[in-house]
């Protein structure tokens, strides 16, 4: 099974092991993700502004480029996930959108939103089905207490992201436990990192992202996976006090199956 | 030649605001056939009425036209004035230039044209009304109430009482519904079991009710006064003739894994069982899906110890036909689900409830004997959060549009009666808005806050964040501008009240309407609340929209008036305007009875003379008090030999031909 | 505190600006405060989210245009993903911001002072999404 794939920046930048352990996952799995030629920044925010539309074009761009392959497009890092998804059910829905933009980039054909954008653990979920790939693991995690982050951008809003629960998923935990890891629950695993503001106002972030470090540390977990790479630079910044390690889920994927 | 007369009327301003009557009337006039045209402001007032009779007998009228508002307000007001002059009622044709015409237009020009061509469709297929006279069809004196609640048991005992013969039939092995779980009522803080049974009692002994639990309506045919009903009664497993209610049987009983839907799943129940102690009829069930002895063969325990040799494992669903006059539905209602509200960590923390399972907390029979425990520690709670509006007044997909009615009441009832018992526990009530519309209602609110220091925070929780043993309560205080955290130890939630899951499947077996929300849909919802559009059939309680007990025992008695009117009457009159087959066109191809929705259509073989022989020949039938005049079978006729009595292919072609040319 | 006039035509103008560029119809509002409630960045602001809709409702442009609210959120949509009346608040908050930062001079960071701010390990999102967020 082939898909269309988009790293975003930061993949092929700072959060380099996040994608190396992806491709060679997939590769063990069975599936292949062809990255996209002449792909660009997908804008890292999705633009909330309903006059915006030169913002989105560079994602819209990404999405004719898969449908001409007739492919799905699959994304790694939670945030550029957000930002194609919601572009691609803009140009699906708003018919002025669709029309401004298309207008704009005169493509041969006129993109309707009709790809479909799945995140990597979609693939892993509905794809390939977390029993085929329990069947596959050879280095079982040894039942280690991990905590899954989903943060915000992979949940919300679910109208359009439908990944999963937003007050209560379970894909990242299921996948945990195909695995061989054992899966803990803790209540701050959807709760906003803190996101762009460790920019400018770096203490509004920890702070947040300190609440979700005690909380698992309170739960007994020492190790948290998460998709994102903003979400892992915010939660290893705060994380001071609670001996908390935090990987991607790329990283668990690679090392269960013998990879890493 | 016809003397047709036509009679505009204003409706106030509501017709004669946009339309031109006076020119509606002035063409009228010079339409074939008429001879009297007149406009008047109120056709339905007693001077209106004078009017159209006085015309009828000095013009001598022998049609006549109404053009006014929609047939379904007036048609039988007119029909009715009609008669008492001698004029056959079905000689009266309305001309609906209100709810087609003047409230949905605003162009007064176009308005009045088209008034003015409704008028002449009408005058059209007046022209070729015929004296249609109804039938009669008798009334089966007998009432069947579905659900077995405080609806229900009202309802029943009011109709028993007036002397006629009421059948209860209940899904569960009990009567008494929500009602038996609820530990207090308010405003009164009366005992609900104590207010309940006696009524429950009173059903099971009374001379004219019979109560068939653990059965469930299979399937309905018929029509008013008429009602052909199928019950299944399932299998208790258990006789009820010789069953004494000894309750041994339970107390034996090896399998205890099943939850019990009575205490709200807070404690399992035996495989046989009662689902409360004064359950009518105290003859316990036997759920086959627990059973040890249904399940793998082994055990038998109970029909070992009953001395009355009461249990019967091969005992099989029965099903009973019966006919009755009247059906009340009083199915009642439920709490909504919440899956879509991970938020407040119900099912991931034992100690975030429902109002439901909180009554039962408290409830001195229910599973702590009335004591305020933790579920999860059997502890008393130091603070009790309570959490109103959990999926009411919600416009998303997750929750439902409306006011659930009973959660501000009965939320001030449960935290009142919490600091009565233990005065020192902490209690935080979160809510939008308070809603105490009834008598005495909002002082019992109000005695919460002040005599009782309830806390109450104008202000929603966002989430509810277990933490060791207590839940860190997310909220805010709306008035002051703050948001706030509470560590409590029991978290209520309001749920919102939702229709029955079968309901839109029981409306469909008595063929009456829910609406959006899955409640039965009233046949209006200021003037006739408690009956259906589907005459015969009537509504009680939540299962028509979300009610207090005070309401749903008025509404209760409203229904069961309603049913008794019916039941007193000899005969019903019949509507005459149904199907009839002219059975020399019919060539026997059946295809009207395969499309008619009320089975009313079947097949006989008539004898004709045909080319000097007695010949065989087959043809259908319409029963006429079944048919409903729909007409769908006038359409799939291919030789046009069924036609509709008072709606006849050629006053319809006549109508057409009207507003055409 | 003073008296406020109070008129449905208060700023009506500037306010509809915003609102049109938000896509939100804020009269559906029930100032339940479940919004507030959920806001993971609640503790840095100085007007409550539902505090921010009301201060709309009633024509005070003002003080929303001025407050540091408006800076501080996360842009998490936890708000929007748990108001019952279906109101994005995140779009509301956005059409704000981009309505000071499109005025000349009006961005929030300073370039000059980025290279203190930054750090190896920071991923590029975070340069990108903070410079989208805060400057035109």
């Amino acid at each position: 099974m082939k898909y269309s794939y988009f790293p975003g920046c930061t993949l092929k930048t700072k959060a380099q092991e996040l994608e190396k352990y992806a491709l060679s996952s997939a590769k063990e799995l069975g599936f292949e993700l062809e990255e996209q030629m002449e792909w660009q920044c997908c804008g890292a925010v999705y633009p909330l502004a309903t006059d915006e539309i030169a913002t989105k074009l560079s994602s819209v761009r990404t999405l004719a480029s898969a449908k001409e392959k007739g492919e799905k497009l699959v994304t790694l890092c939670s945030a550029c996930h957000h930002v194609i998804k919601r572009v691609n059910e803009d140009m699906r829905t708003d018919e002025s959108i669709r029309n401004k933009v298309n207008n704009y980039l005169n493509l041969s054909e006129d993109y309707k939103g009709e790809v479909e954008v799945i995140h990597y653990l979609e693939v892993l979920r509905d794809e390939i089905g977390f029993d085929q790939l329990e069947k596959l693991v050879k280095n079982p995690l040894n039942k280690r207490k991990i905590g899954a982050y989903y943060g915000c951008l992979l949940l919300r809003p679910n109208q359009v992201m439908s990944f999963d629960d937003p007050e209560n998923p379970s894909t990242i935990e299921q996948f945990i436990k195909a695995l061989g890891g054992e899966p803990v629950k803790y209540p701050y695993r959807t709760e906003c990192c803190g996101g762009y503001l460790s920019l400018d106002k770096k203490d509004m972030a920890t702070g947040m992202a300190s609440n979700i470090l005690s909380s698992a540390s309170k739960h007994e977990i020492d190790e948290i996976v998460t998709a994102c790479p903003l979400c892992k630079y915010n939660l290893e910044i705060s994380e001071t006090k609670n001996g908390v390690t935090i990987s991607y889920f790329t990283e668990l994927l690679a090392e269960a199956l013998g990879l890493k | 030649m016809a003397r047709i007369g036509v009679f505009v009327c204003w409706c106030g301003s509501n017709i004669a605001g946009i339309v031109d009557v006076k020119e509606v009337a002035k063409e009228a006039a010079k339409m074939p056939g008429v001879v009297l045209s007149t406009d008047y402001q109120y056709m339905c007032s007693e001077i209106g009425q004078n009017l159209f009779k006085n015309a009828i007998k000095e013009q001598k009228l022998d049609r006549v036209v109404v053009a006014a508002c929609s047939p379904r307000m007036h048609e039988a007001t007119f029909r009715k004035a009609a008669e008492s002059v001698g004029l056959n009622p079905y000689l009266v044709e309305i001309a609906n230039i209100r709810e087609h015409c003047s409230w949905v237009h605003k162009n007064k020009v176009e308005a009045t044209e088209k008034a003015i061509a409704l008028v002449r469709a009408a005058v059209a297929k007046a022209t070729l009304n015929q004296e249609l006279i109804a039938g009669e069809i008798g009334i089966e004196k007998r009432a069947l109430v579905i659900g077995g609640g405080i609806a229900g048991i009202q309802t029943a005992l009011d109709i028993a009482d007036a002397g006629y013969t009421v059948d209860i039939i209940e899904k569960t092995p009990s009567i008494g519904g929500k009602m038996a779980q609820i530990d207090k009522t308010f405003p009164t803080l009366d005992c609900s079991a104590c207010i309940l049974t006696p009524k429950m009692v009173d059903a099971s002994m009374h001379p004219n009710i019979n109560i068939h639990t653990y059965s469930e309506v299979e399937k309905v045919s018929g029509y008013v006064g008429n009602f052909e009903v199928t019950i299944n009664k399932k299998a208790r497993s258990v006789i009820m003739e010789k069953c004494s209610g000894c309750g041994v049987c339970i107390e034996k009983c090896p399998s205890k894994k099943t939850k019990s839907e009575f205490e709200e799943g807070l404690i399992n129940r035996k495989a046989i069982y009662t689902p409360f102690p004064q359950a009518v009829p105290n003859v316990p069930v036997i759920d086959r899906e627990a059973c040890i002895k249904f399940k793998t063969g082994k055990c038998g325990i109970c029909k070992k110890v009953c001395t009355a040799e009461a249990i019967d494992f091969e005992q099989e669903n029965t099903k009973i036909v019966q006919k009755y006059g009247v059906i009340i539905v009083s199915t009642g209602y439920d709490l909504m689900d919440l899956d879509r509200f991970g938020e407040y960590a119900y099912g991931e923390d034992p100690d975030v409830i429902t109002s439901l399972e909180f009554e039962r907390l408290t409830n001195a029979a229910g599973p702590t004997s009335g004591k305020l425990l933790r579920p999860s520690n059997h502890k008393k709670p130091e603070k009790v959060v309570f959490i109103q509006c959990v999926g009411s007044r919600d416009n998303t997909c997750r929750g439902k549009t409306y006011c659930s009615k009973i959660c501000c009441m009965y939320t001030a009832k449960h935290a009142m009666l919490i600091k009565e018992k233990y005065p020192d526990i902490e209690v935080h009530v979160f809510y939008i808005d308070i809603r105490t519309p009834g008598k005495n209602f909002d002082e019992f609110q109000r005695r919460a806050v002040e005599y009782y220091g309830v806390n109450y925070i104008k202000g929603m929780v966002g989430k509810v964040f277990p933490d060791g043993e207590k839940l860190i309560v997310s909220g805010v205080d709306t008035l002051i501008g703050e948001t706030i955290e509470i560590d409590a130890d029991l978290v209520v939630l309001a749920v919102a009240t939702k229709a029955k899951d079968d309901a839109e499947e029981l409306g469909r077996k008595l063929s009456i309407s829910t609406d959006t929300n899955n409640f039965f849909t009233e046949a209006h919802p200021k003037l006739r609340p408690v009956e259906t559009h589907s005459a015969g059939i009537y509504l009680a309680g939540a299962c028509q929209g979300p009610k207090d007990i005070p309401e749903t025992v008025a509404q209760a008695s409203a229904a069961a008036s309603k049913a008794i009117i019916l039941l007193s009457k000899s005969k019903l009159v019949n509507n005459p305007c149904v199907a009839e087959v002219d059975e020399a066109l019919c060539c026997g191809c059946l295809e009207c009875t395969n499309i008619c929705p009320y089975e009313a259509i079947s097949s006989k073989t008539i004898e004709i003379r045909e080319h000097g022989k007695i010949v065989k020949k087959l043809v259908s039938e319409v029963n006429e008090a079944l048919c409903q005049g729909c007409g769908g079978c006038t359409v799939t006729c291919r030789p046009s030999a069924i036609d509709l009595n008072g709606f006849s292919n050629k006053q319809i072609l006549a109508e057409v031909d009207a507003l055409c040319f | 505190m003073i008296r406020v006039k109070m008129s449905t035509n208060n700023r009506k103008k500037e306010i509809d600006r915003v609102l049109g560029i938000s896509g939100e119809n804020i009269k559906l509002c029930m100032q339940c405060g479940k919004c507030s409630a959920s806001c993971p960045s609640s503790s840095n602001m100085d007007i409550l989210p539902h505090q921010i809709i009301r201060l709309f409702q009633v024509g005070n442009y003002e003080k929303v245009l001025n407050s540091q609210t408006i800076w501080n959120c996360a842009s998490c949509f936890t708000c929007g993903s748990r108001c019952p009346r279906n109101i994005d608040i995140t779009k509301l908050m956005e059409a704000v911001r981009v309505t000071v930062v499109r005025n000349k001079g009006e961005s929030r960071i300073n370039i000059k002072e980025l290279p203190e701010k930054i750090n190896d390990k920071m991923p590029h999102q975070v340069i990108v999404s903070a410079f989208r967020k805060y400057n035109k």
